[in-house]
Protein backbone atom coordinates (compact mmCIF):
# COMPACT_ATOMS: atom_id res chain seq x y z
CA UNK A 1 0.00 0.00 0.00
CA UNK A 2 3.27 2.78 0.06
CA UNK A 3 3.33 5.31 -2.15
CA UNK A 4 -0.72 5.40 -2.79
CA UNK A 5 -1.32 9.36 -3.05
CA UNK A 6 -2.81 11.62 -0.92
CA UNK A 7 -6.23 12.70 -2.56
CA UNK A 8 -6.52 16.27 -3.29
CA UNK A 9 -9.51 18.02 -1.14
CA UNK A 10 -10.68 20.82 -3.29
CA UNK A 11 -13.25 22.71 -1.83
CA UNK A 12 -11.00 24.42 0.62
CA UNK A 13 -9.65 27.84 -0.15
CA UNK A 14 -6.48 27.60 -0.71
CA UNK A 15 -4.25 29.26 2.03
CA UNK A 16 -2.38 32.38 1.35
CA UNK A 17 1.10 30.78 1.33
CA UNK A 18 2.17 28.93 -1.07
CA UNK A 19 0.21 26.21 -3.56
CA UNK A 20 -2.41 23.94 -3.48
CA UNK A 21 -1.12 21.82 -0.34
CA UNK A 22 -1.42 17.77 -0.20
CA UNK A 23 -3.04 15.88 2.57
CA UNK A 24 -0.59 14.27 5.17
CA UNK A 25 -3.77 12.95 7.08
CA UNK A 26 -7.20 12.49 6.38
CA UNK A 27 -10.09 11.90 9.12
CA UNK A 28 -13.44 10.13 7.05
CA UNK A 29 -16.55 10.20 9.35
CA UNK A 30 -14.94 10.38 12.78
CA UNK A 31 -16.85 9.47 16.06
CA UNK A 32 -15.64 9.07 19.27
CA UNK A 33 -17.42 7.81 22.76
CA UNK A 34 -16.49 8.28 25.93
CA UNK A 35 -18.55 5.43 27.24
CA UNK A 36 -22.15 6.35 26.24
CA UNK A 37 -20.82 9.71 25.42
CA UNK A 38 -20.56 11.04 22.11
CA UNK A 39 -17.64 13.00 22.27
CA UNK A 40 -17.17 13.66 17.96
CA UNK A 41 -19.87 13.72 15.72
CA UNK A 42 -18.62 12.40 12.26
CA UNK A 43 -15.53 14.55 11.89
CA UNK A 44 -14.19 15.07 7.98
CA UNK A 45 -11.28 16.59 7.43
CA UNK A 46 -7.76 16.86 5.87
CA UNK A 47 -4.83 17.79 7.54
CA UNK A 48 -1.99 19.20 4.95
CA UNK A 49 1.58 18.53 4.72
CA UNK A 50 4.08 20.82 6.11
CA UNK A 51 1.40 23.40 6.94
CA UNK A 52 -0.25 24.54 10.59
CA UNK A 53 -4.21 23.42 10.93
CA UNK A 54 -5.33 24.79 14.32
CA UNK A 55 -8.09 23.53 15.89
CA UNK A 56 -10.20 26.34 17.62
CA UNK A 57 -13.58 26.11 19.49
CA UNK A 58 -15.44 26.88 22.44
CA UNK A 59 -14.23 24.76 26.31
CA UNK A 60 -15.81 21.15 25.43
CA UNK A 61 -16.33 21.15 21.59
CA UNK A 62 -13.92 18.35 21.63
CA UNK A 63 -10.48 19.35 19.76
CA UNK A 64 -8.61 18.33 22.47
CA UNK A 65 -10.64 15.06 22.09
CA UNK A 66 -9.63 15.14 18.57
CA UNK A 67 -6.12 15.80 18.63
CA UNK A 68 -5.89 12.86 21.56
CA UNK A 69 -7.27 10.61 18.46
CA UNK A 70 -4.14 11.04 16.45
CA UNK A 71 -1.80 9.53 18.46
CA UNK A 72 -4.47 6.72 20.50
CA UNK A 73 -4.15 8.43 24.27
CA UNK A 74 -7.85 7.37 24.28
CA UNK A 75 -6.82 3.97 24.10
CA UNK A 76 -5.66 4.00 27.26
CA UNK A 77 -8.81 3.86 29.12
CA UNK A 78 -11.52 1.22 29.22
CA UNK A 79 -15.04 1.62 27.37
CA UNK A 80 -13.68 4.24 25.04
CA UNK A 81 -14.77 3.61 21.35
CA UNK A 82 -13.67 5.26 17.92
CA UNK A 83 -16.16 5.03 14.54
CA UNK A 84 -14.48 5.74 11.39
CA UNK A 85 -11.01 6.22 10.14
CA UNK A 86 -8.04 8.51 10.49
CA UNK A 87 -5.81 7.96 7.25
CA UNK A 88 -1.99 8.69 7.37
CA UNK A 89 -0.31 9.40 3.82
CA UNK A 90 1.77 8.13 2.20
CA UNK A 91 1.26 4.44 3.48
CA UNK A 92 -2.53 4.79 3.70
CA UNK A 93 -2.62 3.48 7.14
CA UNK A 94 -6.18 4.12 8.71
CA UNK A 95 -3.96 4.69 12.43
CA UNK A 96 -7.52 3.95 14.35
CA UNK A 97 -7.26 0.22 13.08
CA UNK A 98 -6.87 -1.79 16.38
CA UNK A 99 -4.21 -4.06 14.61
CA UNK A 100 -1.66 -0.57 13.79
CA UNK A 101 0.58 -0.62 17.03
CA UNK A 102 -0.40 2.67 19.15
CA UNK A 103 3.29 2.95 19.93
CA UNK A 104 4.24 2.70 16.56
CA UNK A 105 1.63 5.79 16.12
CA UNK A 106 3.33 7.58 18.92
CA UNK A 107 6.76 7.28 16.86
CA UNK A 108 5.28 9.05 13.67
CA UNK A 109 2.93 11.11 15.59
CA UNK A 110 4.25 12.97 18.65
CA UNK A 111 2.64 15.40 20.99
CA UNK A 112 2.89 18.48 22.85
CA UNK A 113 0.56 18.94 26.18
CA UNK A 114 -0.59 22.34 27.41
CA UNK A 115 1.86 22.03 30.60
CA UNK A 116 5.22 21.09 30.20
CA UNK A 117 5.85 18.00 31.10
CA UNK A 118 10.04 16.94 31.57
CA UNK A 119 10.32 13.21 32.71
CA UNK A 120 12.30 13.95 36.21
CA UNK A 121 15.53 12.90 34.09
CA UNK A 122 18.58 14.81 32.85
CA UNK A 123 18.04 17.68 30.09
CA UNK A 124 19.43 15.11 27.99
CA UNK A 125 18.08 11.75 28.90
CA UNK A 126 14.65 13.51 28.05
CA UNK A 127 15.38 13.64 24.54
CA UNK A 128 16.81 10.48 24.05
CA UNK A 129 13.88 8.84 25.81
CA UNK A 130 12.20 7.92 23.11
CA UNK A 131 14.79 6.82 20.93
CA UNK A 132 16.38 4.55 23.99
CA UNK A 133 12.42 2.81 24.32
CA UNK A 134 12.52 2.28 20.24
CA UNK A 135 15.95 -0.19 21.15
CA UNK A 136 18.41 2.74 20.32
CA UNK A 137 21.42 1.93 22.21
CA UNK A 138 24.78 3.74 20.49
CA UNK A 139 26.03 6.60 21.66
CA UNK A 140 27.03 8.06 19.18
CA UNK A 141 23.55 8.14 17.82
CA UNK A 142 22.14 9.11 20.43
CA UNK A 143 23.81 12.35 20.76
CA UNK A 144 23.94 13.52 17.08
CA UNK A 145 19.81 12.73 17.60
CA UNK A 146 19.77 14.66 20.84
CA UNK A 147 21.59 17.64 19.50
CA UNK A 148 19.80 17.66 16.38
CA UNK A 149 16.72 17.88 18.37
CA UNK A 150 17.53 20.35 20.66
CA UNK A 151 18.57 22.79 17.33
CA UNK A 152 14.99 22.21 16.03
CA UNK A 153 13.66 22.85 19.47
CA UNK A 154 15.88 25.83 19.48
CA UNK A 155 17.09 25.30 22.49
CA UNK A 156 20.49 23.92 21.78
CA UNK A 157 22.32 26.99 22.50
CA UNK A 158 21.03 27.78 26.14
CA UNK A 159 21.58 23.96 27.37
CA UNK A 160 24.88 22.61 25.14
CA UNK A 161 26.90 23.09 28.48
CA UNK A 162 24.70 22.19 31.05
CA UNK A 163 23.24 18.82 29.00
CA UNK A 164 23.09 16.67 32.64
CA UNK A 165 21.53 19.02 34.52
CA UNK A 166 18.00 17.79 35.79
CA UNK A 167 15.05 19.37 33.28
CA UNK A 168 13.26 21.02 36.51
CA UNK A 169 15.73 23.48 36.49
CA UNK A 170 14.77 25.26 33.09
CA UNK A 171 12.52 27.94 32.83
CA UNK A 172 9.01 27.03 31.63
CA UNK A 173 9.54 28.28 27.87
CA UNK A 174 12.85 26.40 28.23
CA UNK A 175 11.21 23.00 29.64
CA UNK A 176 8.05 23.65 26.59
CA UNK A 177 10.58 23.74 24.15
CA UNK A 178 12.69 20.63 25.98
CA UNK A 179 9.10 18.89 25.63
CA UNK A 180 9.42 19.70 21.57
CA UNK A 181 12.74 18.46 21.38
CA UNK A 182 11.74 15.00 23.05
CA UNK A 183 8.74 14.81 20.58
CA UNK A 184 11.20 15.69 17.53
CA UNK A 185 13.87 13.13 18.51
CA UNK A 186 11.90 10.01 16.62
CA UNK A 187 11.87 11.97 13.43
CA UNK A 188 7.95 12.34 13.82
CA UNK A 189 5.68 13.25 10.78
CA UNK A 190 2.99 15.05 12.53
CA UNK A 191 3.68 17.16 15.96
CA UNK A 192 0.17 17.75 18.05
CA UNK A 193 0.10 20.60 20.31
CA UNK A 194 -2.27 21.13 23.01
CA UNK A 195 -2.51 24.75 23.75
CA UNK A 196 1.01 24.91 23.94
CA UNK A 197 1.24 28.14 25.41
CA UNK A 198 -1.26 28.49 27.63
CA UNK A 199 1.34 28.54 30.83
CA UNK A 200 3.52 30.51 29.39
CA UNK A 201 4.53 33.80 29.56
CA UNK A 202 3.93 36.25 26.39
CA UNK A 203 7.84 36.34 25.50
CA UNK A 204 8.14 32.26 25.91
CA UNK A 205 4.85 31.92 23.93
CA UNK A 206 6.37 34.24 21.34
CA UNK A 207 9.39 31.67 21.03
CA UNK A 208 7.20 28.69 20.50
CA UNK A 209 4.66 30.11 17.82
CA UNK A 210 8.02 31.27 16.37
CA UNK A 211 9.28 27.91 16.80
CA UNK A 212 6.25 26.21 15.23
CA UNK A 213 6.27 28.26 12.25
CA UNK A 214 10.07 27.08 11.45
CA UNK A 215 8.89 23.25 12.11
CA UNK A 216 6.44 23.47 9.79
CA UNK A 217 9.31 23.38 7.07
CA UNK A 218 9.89 19.93 7.92
CA UNK A 219 6.63 18.24 9.86
CA UNK A 220 3.23 18.38 9.75
CA UNK A 221 1.54 20.54 12.47
CA UNK A 222 -2.39 20.30 14.27
CA UNK A 223 -2.34 22.90 17.13
CA UNK A 224 -5.15 23.17 19.49
CA UNK A 225 -5.89 26.70 21.15
CA UNK A 226 -8.05 28.58 23.11
CA UNK A 227 -6.37 31.78 21.87
CA UNK A 228 -7.80 32.95 18.38
CA UNK A 229 -4.93 35.45 18.11
CA UNK A 230 -2.61 32.42 17.93
CA UNK A 231 -4.54 30.33 15.75
CA UNK A 232 -4.98 33.37 13.23
CA UNK A 233 -0.81 34.04 13.73
CA UNK A 234 0.68 30.92 13.41
CA UNK A 235 -1.72 28.52 11.26
CA UNK A 236 -2.61 27.95 7.43
CA UNK A 237 -5.82 26.10 8.02
CA UNK A 238 -8.44 26.46 10.67
CA UNK A 239 -10.91 24.24 12.33
CA UNK A 240 -13.93 25.64 13.87
CA UNK A 241 -15.20 22.75 16.03
CA UNK A 242 -18.47 23.21 18.59
CA UNK A 243 -20.45 20.30 20.29
CA UNK A 244 -18.40 17.61 18.89
CA UNK A 245 -18.87 18.61 15.07
CA UNK A 246 -16.89 19.75 12.67
CA UNK A 247 -18.70 23.30 11.95
CA UNK A 248 -16.27 24.73 9.25
CA UNK A 249 -12.76 24.20 7.77
CA UNK A 250 -10.78 26.35 5.59
CA UNK A 251 -7.72 28.34 4.69
CA UNK A 252 -7.26 30.64 8.07
CA UNK A 253 -7.31 33.66 6.14
CA UNK A 254 -10.82 32.60 4.62
CA UNK A 255 -11.96 31.67 8.34
CA UNK A 256 -10.17 35.33 9.92
CA UNK A 257 -11.53 37.56 6.88
CA UNK A 258 -14.73 35.84 5.23
CA UNK A 259 -15.88 33.27 7.47
CA UNK A 260 -18.53 30.96 5.55
CA UNK A 261 -21.16 30.28 8.31
CA UNK A 262 -22.69 32.32 10.59
CA UNK A 263 -21.48 29.91 13.37
CA UNK A 264 -17.87 30.39 13.13
CA UNK A 265 -18.68 33.98 12.50
CA UNK A 266 -20.21 34.33 15.60
CA UNK A 267 -17.40 32.61 17.79
CA UNK A 268 -14.19 34.57 15.68
CA UNK A 269 -16.05 38.08 16.50
CA UNK A 270 -16.81 37.36 20.22
CA UNK A 271 -20.72 37.24 19.74
CA UNK A 272 -21.07 33.67 20.79
CA UNK A 273 -23.01 33.31 23.84
CA UNK B 1 -23.42 40.16 8.49
CA UNK B 2 -24.16 39.02 11.85
CA UNK B 3 -27.03 40.75 13.89
CA UNK B 4 -26.05 39.41 17.49
CA UNK B 5 -24.65 41.40 19.88
CA UNK B 6 -20.96 40.80 20.93
CA UNK B 7 -20.79 39.17 24.82
CA UNK B 8 -18.53 42.23 25.33
CA UNK B 9 -21.09 45.11 25.19
CA UNK B 10 -18.57 47.76 25.24
CA UNK B 11 -17.31 45.98 22.08
CA UNK B 12 -20.88 46.89 20.65
CA UNK B 13 -21.02 50.22 21.88
CA UNK B 14 -17.38 51.30 20.53
CA UNK B 15 -18.41 49.91 17.02
CA UNK B 16 -21.85 51.43 17.30
CA UNK B 17 -20.37 54.82 18.16
CA UNK B 18 -17.73 54.62 15.48
CA UNK B 19 -20.24 54.59 12.46
CA UNK B 20 -22.43 57.37 14.12
CA UNK B 21 -19.49 59.48 14.29
CA UNK B 22 -18.69 58.93 10.61
CA UNK B 23 -22.29 59.28 9.72
CA UNK B 24 -21.81 62.56 11.57
CA UNK B 25 -19.19 63.38 9.40
CA UNK B 26 -20.64 62.62 6.62
CA UNK B 27 -23.74 64.16 7.38
CA UNK B 28 -21.32 67.76 7.99
CA UNK B 29 -19.68 67.54 4.78
CA UNK B 30 -22.99 67.07 2.76
CA UNK B 31 -24.01 70.44 4.05
CA UNK B 32 -20.45 71.60 3.19
CA UNK B 33 -20.81 70.80 -0.20
CA UNK B 34 -24.92 72.61 -0.60
CA UNK B 35 -23.21 76.12 1.37
CA UNK B 36 -20.15 75.81 -1.12
CA UNK B 37 -22.45 75.62 -4.36
CA UNK B 38 -24.84 77.65 -2.93
CA UNK B 39 -22.21 80.54 -2.44
CA UNK B 40 -20.81 79.87 -5.93
CA UNK B 41 -24.17 81.26 -7.11
CA UNK B 42 -25.13 83.71 -4.40
CA UNK B 43 -21.43 85.13 -3.63
CA UNK B 44 -22.35 85.51 -0.11
CA UNK B 45 -18.62 85.66 0.74
CA UNK B 46 -19.59 84.74 4.61
CA UNK B 47 -20.69 81.70 3.75
CA UNK B 48 -18.62 80.80 1.50
CA UNK B 49 -15.55 81.69 4.78
CA UNK B 50 -17.90 79.45 6.70
CA UNK B 51 -17.49 76.74 4.40
CA UNK B 52 -13.61 76.97 4.50
CA UNK B 53 -13.54 77.21 8.08
CA UNK B 54 -15.53 74.18 8.80
CA UNK B 55 -12.91 72.39 7.06
CA UNK B 56 -11.05 72.40 9.93
CA UNK B 57 -14.15 70.22 11.93
CA UNK B 58 -13.64 67.50 9.01
CA UNK B 59 -10.60 66.77 9.38
CA UNK B 60 -10.83 66.91 13.08
CA UNK B 61 -13.38 64.31 12.35
CA UNK B 62 -10.71 62.06 10.32
CA UNK B 63 -8.24 62.31 12.83
CA UNK B 64 -10.34 61.23 15.56
CA UNK B 65 -12.26 58.23 13.76
CA UNK B 66 -8.71 56.83 12.68
CA UNK B 67 -8.08 57.13 16.06
CA UNK B 68 -10.72 55.90 17.08
CA UNK B 69 -9.73 52.50 14.91
CA UNK B 70 -6.34 52.27 16.01
CA UNK B 71 -8.20 51.76 19.42
CA UNK B 72 -10.58 49.26 18.49
CA UNK B 73 -8.28 47.68 16.65
CA UNK B 74 -5.41 47.57 19.29
CA UNK B 75 -7.32 46.81 22.10
CA UNK B 76 -10.02 44.07 20.71
CA UNK B 77 -8.26 42.38 17.30
CA UNK B 78 -10.99 42.43 15.47
CA UNK B 79 -12.43 39.58 13.14
CA UNK B 80 -14.06 38.94 10.21
CA UNK B 81 -17.02 41.25 9.86
CA UNK B 82 -15.84 43.48 12.69
CA UNK B 83 -12.61 43.35 10.69
CA UNK B 84 -13.92 44.39 7.70
CA UNK B 85 -15.74 46.71 9.41
CA UNK B 86 -12.62 49.16 11.15
CA UNK B 87 -10.74 48.11 7.92
CA UNK B 88 -13.80 49.77 5.48
CA UNK B 89 -14.91 52.71 7.74
CA UNK B 90 -10.90 54.23 8.23
CA UNK B 91 -10.78 54.00 4.36
CA UNK B 92 -14.44 55.65 4.04
CA UNK B 93 -13.05 58.17 6.32
CA UNK B 94 -10.63 59.40 4.20
CA UNK B 95 -12.62 59.68 0.66
CA UNK B 96 -14.79 61.66 2.74
CA UNK B 97 -12.14 64.09 4.24
CA UNK B 98 -11.22 64.35 0.65
CA UNK B 99 -15.15 65.12 -0.11
CA UNK B 100 -14.44 67.98 2.41
CA UNK B 101 -11.17 69.18 0.77
CA UNK B 102 -13.42 68.92 -2.55
CA UNK B 103 -16.04 71.34 -1.08
CA UNK B 104 -13.38 74.06 0.66
CA UNK B 105 -11.52 74.33 -2.86
CA UNK B 106 -15.27 75.43 -4.30
CA UNK B 107 -15.61 77.57 -1.59
CA UNK B 108 -12.19 78.93 -2.24
CA UNK B 109 -12.49 79.18 -6.27
CA UNK B 110 -16.04 80.80 -5.70
CA UNK B 111 -14.31 83.49 -3.37
CA UNK B 112 -11.78 83.93 -5.77
CA UNK B 113 -14.45 84.58 -8.72
CA UNK B 114 -16.80 86.94 -6.65
CA UNK B 115 -14.17 88.86 -5.04
CA UNK B 116 -12.52 89.99 -8.85
CA UNK B 117 -16.47 91.04 -9.86
CA UNK B 118 -16.61 88.70 -12.86
CA UNK B 119 -18.94 86.23 -12.82
CA UNK B 120 -19.53 86.39 -16.48
CA UNK B 121 -20.47 82.41 -17.23
CA UNK B 122 -23.80 82.28 -18.08
CA UNK B 123 -25.61 78.58 -17.85
CA UNK B 124 -24.33 77.54 -14.79
CA UNK B 125 -26.89 75.71 -13.76
CA UNK B 126 -25.25 72.91 -14.80
CA UNK B 127 -22.76 72.79 -11.95
CA UNK B 128 -26.02 73.20 -9.54
CA UNK B 129 -27.39 69.82 -11.61
CA UNK B 130 -23.91 68.21 -10.88
CA UNK B 131 -24.08 69.16 -7.15
CA UNK B 132 -27.47 67.78 -6.75
CA UNK B 133 -26.12 64.49 -8.40
CA UNK B 134 -23.07 64.42 -6.02
CA UNK B 135 -25.18 65.22 -2.99
CA UNK B 136 -27.38 62.45 -3.64
CA UNK B 137 -24.79 59.71 -4.19
CA UNK B 138 -22.58 61.03 -1.18
CA UNK B 139 -26.24 60.52 0.94
CA UNK B 140 -26.98 57.51 -0.57
CA UNK B 141 -23.64 56.13 -0.01
CA UNK B 142 -23.69 57.13 3.47
CA UNK B 143 -26.98 55.29 4.05
CA UNK B 144 -25.56 52.01 2.18
CA UNK B 145 -23.07 52.37 5.29
CA UNK B 146 -25.24 52.85 8.01
CA UNK B 147 -27.78 49.88 6.93
CA UNK B 148 -25.10 48.14 5.72
CA UNK B 149 -26.62 47.36 2.43
CA UNK B 150 -24.94 46.45 -0.15
CA UNK B 151 -27.77 46.46 -3.05
CA UNK B 152 -27.79 50.50 -2.41
CA UNK B 153 -24.02 50.92 -2.60
CA UNK B 154 -23.92 48.88 -5.70
CA UNK B 155 -26.70 51.61 -7.02
CA UNK B 156 -24.06 54.44 -6.06
CA UNK B 157 -21.54 53.15 -8.14
CA UNK B 158 -23.61 53.06 -10.78
CA UNK B 159 -24.65 56.94 -10.17
CA UNK B 160 -21.10 57.47 -10.73
CA UNK B 161 -21.32 57.30 -14.58
CA UNK B 162 -23.93 60.18 -14.03
CA UNK B 163 -21.45 62.40 -12.65
CA UNK B 164 -18.93 61.46 -15.14
CA UNK B 165 -21.46 62.46 -17.96
CA UNK B 166 -22.15 65.93 -16.66
CA UNK B 167 -18.35 66.87 -15.93
CA UNK B 168 -18.09 65.75 -19.65
CA UNK B 169 -20.77 68.17 -20.61
CA UNK B 170 -19.70 71.25 -18.68
CA UNK B 171 -16.54 70.62 -19.71
CA UNK B 172 -17.67 71.14 -23.57
CA UNK B 173 -20.12 74.23 -22.64
CA UNK B 174 -16.73 75.84 -20.86
CA UNK B 175 -15.15 75.55 -24.33
CA UNK B 176 -17.43 76.75 -26.26
CA UNK B 177 -17.81 80.07 -23.98
CA UNK B 178 -14.25 80.42 -24.25
CA UNK B 179 -13.69 80.16 -28.04
CA UNK B 180 -16.99 82.20 -28.31
CA UNK B 181 -15.96 85.12 -25.86
CA UNK B 182 -12.32 84.94 -24.84
CA UNK B 183 -13.33 87.56 -21.90
CA UNK B 184 -14.99 84.35 -20.18
CA UNK B 185 -11.45 82.73 -20.23
CA UNK B 186 -10.09 82.78 -16.57
CA UNK B 187 -14.12 82.66 -15.08
CA UNK B 188 -14.19 79.65 -17.23
CA UNK B 189 -10.58 78.37 -16.15
CA UNK B 190 -11.97 78.52 -12.53
CA UNK B 191 -15.04 76.94 -12.77
CA UNK B 192 -13.23 73.92 -15.18
CA UNK B 193 -11.63 73.55 -11.26
CA UNK B 194 -15.36 73.98 -9.55
CA UNK B 195 -16.50 70.93 -12.38
CA UNK B 196 -13.49 69.34 -11.25
CA UNK B 197 -14.16 68.88 -7.80
CA UNK B 198 -17.93 67.72 -8.22
CA UNK B 199 -16.12 64.79 -10.29
CA UNK B 200 -13.84 63.96 -8.02
CA UNK B 201 -16.81 64.02 -5.08
CA UNK B 202 -18.63 61.19 -7.28
CA UNK B 203 -15.29 59.12 -7.74
CA UNK B 204 -14.97 59.52 -3.65
CA UNK B 205 -18.77 58.62 -3.00
CA UNK B 206 -18.27 55.50 -5.39
CA UNK B 207 -15.00 54.40 -3.47
CA UNK B 208 -17.00 54.87 0.10
CA UNK B 209 -20.27 52.34 -1.34
CA UNK B 210 -17.22 50.28 -2.80
CA UNK B 211 -16.26 49.36 0.73
CA UNK B 212 -19.62 49.03 2.07
CA UNK B 213 -19.74 45.78 -0.55
CA UNK B 214 -16.28 44.84 1.10
CA UNK B 215 -17.83 45.00 4.87
CA UNK B 216 -21.42 43.35 3.87
CA UNK B 217 -19.93 40.60 1.31
CA UNK B 218 -16.46 40.35 2.00
CA UNK B 219 -15.21 40.92 -1.81
CA UNK B 220 -12.94 43.71 -2.55
CA UNK B 221 -15.13 45.19 -5.53
CA UNK B 222 -12.52 47.50 -6.66
CA UNK B 223 -10.81 47.94 -10.13
CA UNK B 224 -13.45 45.78 -11.40
CA UNK B 225 -16.60 45.96 -13.78
CA UNK B 226 -19.64 47.25 -12.65
CA UNK B 227 -21.56 44.29 -13.72
CA UNK B 228 -18.75 41.99 -11.43
CA UNK B 229 -20.16 44.75 -8.85
CA UNK B 230 -23.61 44.26 -9.11
CA UNK B 231 -23.30 40.84 -8.81
CA UNK B 232 -21.50 40.27 -6.11
CA UNK B 233 -23.34 42.90 -4.30
CA UNK B 234 -26.85 40.90 -4.94
CA UNK B 235 -25.42 37.69 -3.94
Amino acid sequence: MVGTPAPEIASVTTAASGPVATAKSETKALSFFYGGFQALKSISMPIYEKKVTALIGPSGCGKSTYLRCFNRMHDLYPGNRYEGQIMLYPDNTNILNPVVDPIEVRMRISMVFQKPNPFPKSIYENVAYGLRVRGERKRALLDEKVEDALRGAALWDEVKNRLNDLAFNLSGGQQQRLCIARALATDPEILLFDEPTSALDPIATASIEQLITELKEKITILIVTHNMQQAARVSDYTAYMYLGELIEFDATDTIFIKPKIKQTEDYITGRFG
Amino acid sequence: MPTTEHLSKQFDVDLESLRSRMLQMGGLIESQILAAIDGLYSGNLHALEQVIENDRRVNGFEVSIDNDCSHIIARRQPAASDLRLIMGVSKAVTDLERVGDEAKKIAVVSRQIHESGRLQVPRLGDIRRAGGIVVSMLRKALDAFARLDAVAAAEVIRDDAAIDEAFRGIMRQLITFMMEDPRTISTALEIVWVARALERMGDHSKNMAEQVIYIVKGTDVRHTTFEDIERKASQ
